[in-house]
């Protein structure tokens, strides 16, 4: 029995995602009583640092399979790894990618697959989660009594420590199973900007900013507050802002530790995508706004004026902290 | 060009979510349904298929009888037939057991899921069906051209995003972006009249079992009261996000 974790890299660096996944793996097999694994695909940054996290050892697969994500190859991986290490639990975070793989990755290994899980597991005989239902308006516990289980976490819903450490590093060997191929003919990553799903400080606005001729003070806040920019949804609709950046029910479901709203009535499909945030400031004109209720602070005023004002006590706050 | 469309059955946007007062349900009391939204994107997408290449759009909802007006819903926007598999799911794996049946007696040169249905969550249901079938799984698809038996394909990565492609048969995971909100085919009179007509089998489940077990429901914990802070005092919103909420 052991655990196994998909430590994902980007363009072969890792990120707070991996070593959240690392550290949720290491807590579930101290509760089970057994060792986690950690499973690398491709060339990467040293993997001994997941030693920290409290691997006890990372097996790295390189080779031309792996050279670029395949979820098929990524699956097929995971279950000849958790055939020769006989993990019965296989932990992934919720990227994109991540969930890819899982459900393919459950079938190849006949496992009980539980995503969207916000919490460690509650019990672990049988596996009991936490997980998030209705767009965050319910959780419900989950659980799973077949012989392998695959978790599928919630990116940045369970948080990462830092500790000391470092680990066993091998090459592994697998044989993979003949798979569908899909190819990829080119990838398109947005430069020096925060993808939403993992950065820790969102800054988000809405209509009331007016025309996308208005977003300046926006990324300018965001800028020092080093966070990412999202918006809502008739914003991306509009076109004022691009669709990666629409947020809530229909768009893409955040957890960062802060979140703050400007100019967003605070729909609840809105919220549906946001309310998970740790802290929620809102900023909005109309002290009737919905979204006053869904806050822990809230600003009534004119967003011209009090997002400059706010950029600036920020920017005097960090130079002198 | 056979497209199977899967259609979750879901509570509107704006409904309330409440659970039954053991907490062992979801209360579906005064809740309306509609079509899963991502799966809004996907049946347009089908149609357009259709209408370029020839061929059916097939709709299937593993449910029992109440997700029927659903099915017709979507009937009545232009699919050909629908296919009600009777049952009562309780998880990923149970529906996509049932599609992935129902595709090998039917060989569909596409199937489009959405990419998370919003009661569950779970995200699983359009992997499962690729992974049974043994066929491409594009999952986040927010484009989607066919070339003959080939599909160019566009999927949203965490911070952006890759062309890909594919031969058919393939499975997709779709969203915005298949085709724009402003582009979503909506039942006009004539759809909704003949919609009444068009073929709606029921089939029974086949023999599977659910790989989960679903305990207690819980609402999430009540918000505090926000706290205001003047506009002309910015400062103290900042001291507020270092000092006690410390996320600055
Ligand atoms: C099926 C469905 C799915 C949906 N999914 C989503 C989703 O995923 N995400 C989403 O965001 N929406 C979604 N919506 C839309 C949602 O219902 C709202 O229409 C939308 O969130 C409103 O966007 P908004 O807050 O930017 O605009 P508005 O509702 O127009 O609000 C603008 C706000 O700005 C304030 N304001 C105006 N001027 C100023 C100023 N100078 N300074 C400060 N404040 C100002 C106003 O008081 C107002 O509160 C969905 C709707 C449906 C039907
Ligand atoms: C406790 C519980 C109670 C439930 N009660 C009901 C109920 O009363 N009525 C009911 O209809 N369902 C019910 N369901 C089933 C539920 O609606 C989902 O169909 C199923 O759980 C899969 O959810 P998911 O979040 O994994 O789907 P996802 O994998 O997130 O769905 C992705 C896509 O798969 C397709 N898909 C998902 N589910 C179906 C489906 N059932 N039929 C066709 N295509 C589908 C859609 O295209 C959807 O966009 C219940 C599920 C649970 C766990």
């Amino acid at each position: 029995m052991s655990v196994l974790v998909y430590l994902e890299n980007w363009e072969g660096k890792f990120k707070k995602n991996s070593f959240e996944a690392a550290q949720y793996a290491a807590k579930t097999a101290e509760m089970m009583g057994t060792e986690a694994i950690g499973v690398s695909l491709g060339e990467t940054d040293d993997l001994a640092v997941f030693g920290a996290y409290g691997l006890s050892k990372v097996i790295s697969l390189g080779g031309a399979d792996f050279g670029q994500f395949d979820n098929y190859k990524t699956a097929s991986a995971l279950k000849s790894i958790a055939e020769q290490n006989s993990a019965d639990t296989l932990i992934i975070s919720g990227t994109l990618n991540g969930k890819s793989v899982a459900p393919i990755a459950s079938i190849m290994l006949n496992a009980g697959l539980i995503t969207n899980v916000t919490e460690l597991p509650s019990s672990v005989s049988p596996l009991t989660l936490k997980r998030s239902v209705f767009s965050s308006k319910g959780f419900v516990n989950y659980s799973s009594e077949e012989a392998t289980k695959i978790v599928c976490f919630i990116p940045n819903s369970v948080g990462v420590t830092e500790g000391s450490g470092s680990c066993e590093v091998v090459q592994g060997n697998v044989s993979l199973d003949a798979t569908p191929t899909t190819t990829i003919n080119e990838v398109d990553r947005i430069k020096g900007k925060i993808p939403l799903p993992e950065a820790e400080r969102v800054v988000s606005a809405g209509r009331g900013l007016k025309g996308p001729e208005n977003w300046g003070m926006i990324e300018e806040l965001a800028e020092v507050l080093d966070a990412g920019t999202a918006c809502s949804k008739p914003v991306s609709d509009m076109g004022w802002r691009p669709h990666t950046e629409h947020v809530g029910q229909t768009g893409i479901a955040i957890n960062p530790d802060l979140y703050i709203a400007i100019g967003i009535s605070g729909a609840i499909q809105h919220l549906a995508g946001v309310s998970s945030s740790k802290v929620i400031v809102a900023i909005n004109n109309d002290a009737e706004a919905p979204f006053f209720k869904a806050a822990d602070y809230g600003i009534i005023g004119d967003a011209f004026e009090v997002v400059p004002k706010l950029t600036e006590a920020i920017r005097n706050f960090k130079a002198t902290n | 060009m056979k497209v199977l469309v899967c259609i979750s059955h879901v509570p509107d946007t704006t409904s309330k979510i409440n659970f039954t007062s053991d907490n062992s349900e979801f209360d579906k009391n005064g809740v309306q349904f509609v079509i899963n939204p991502y799966d809004e994107f996907g049946l347009t997408r089908a149609m357009w298929i259709k209408e370029k290449n020839g061929g059916t759009v097939t709709v299937v909802n593993v449910g029992s009888a109440e997700t029927e007006p659903t099915l017709r819903k979507a009937l009545a926007i232009g699919a050909d037939d629908a296919v009600r598999i009777d049952a009562n799911p309780s998880d990923g794996f149970f529906v996509a057991s049932q599609i992935a049946a129902l595709a090998k007696e039917n060989n569909y040169d596409i199937i489009i899921a959405g990419r998370e249905s919003i009661d569950y969550n779970g995200g699983q249901v359009p992997g499962m069906i690729a992974a049974l079938l043994n066929q491409p799984f594009i999952n986040g698809c927010i484009g989607l051209e066919l070339e003959g038996n080939n599909a160019q394909m566009i999927r949203e990565i965490d911070g952006g995003k890759e062309k890909l492609s594919a031969d058919l048969p393939i499975v997709i995971g779709g969203q915005k972006g298949l085709v724009e909100e402003k582009d979503l085919r909506i039942p006009n009179m004539r759809g909704i009249m003949s919609a009444r007509t068009k073929p709606l089998q029921v089939r029974p489940a086949i023999d599977s079992s659910s790989r989960t077990k679903v305990g207690d429901f819980e609402k999430p914990a009540p918000k505090s009261a926000v706290k205001m802070v003047d506009a002309e005092n910015v400062q103290e919103l900042v001291s507020l996000l270092h000092n006690e909420a410390k996320v600055i």
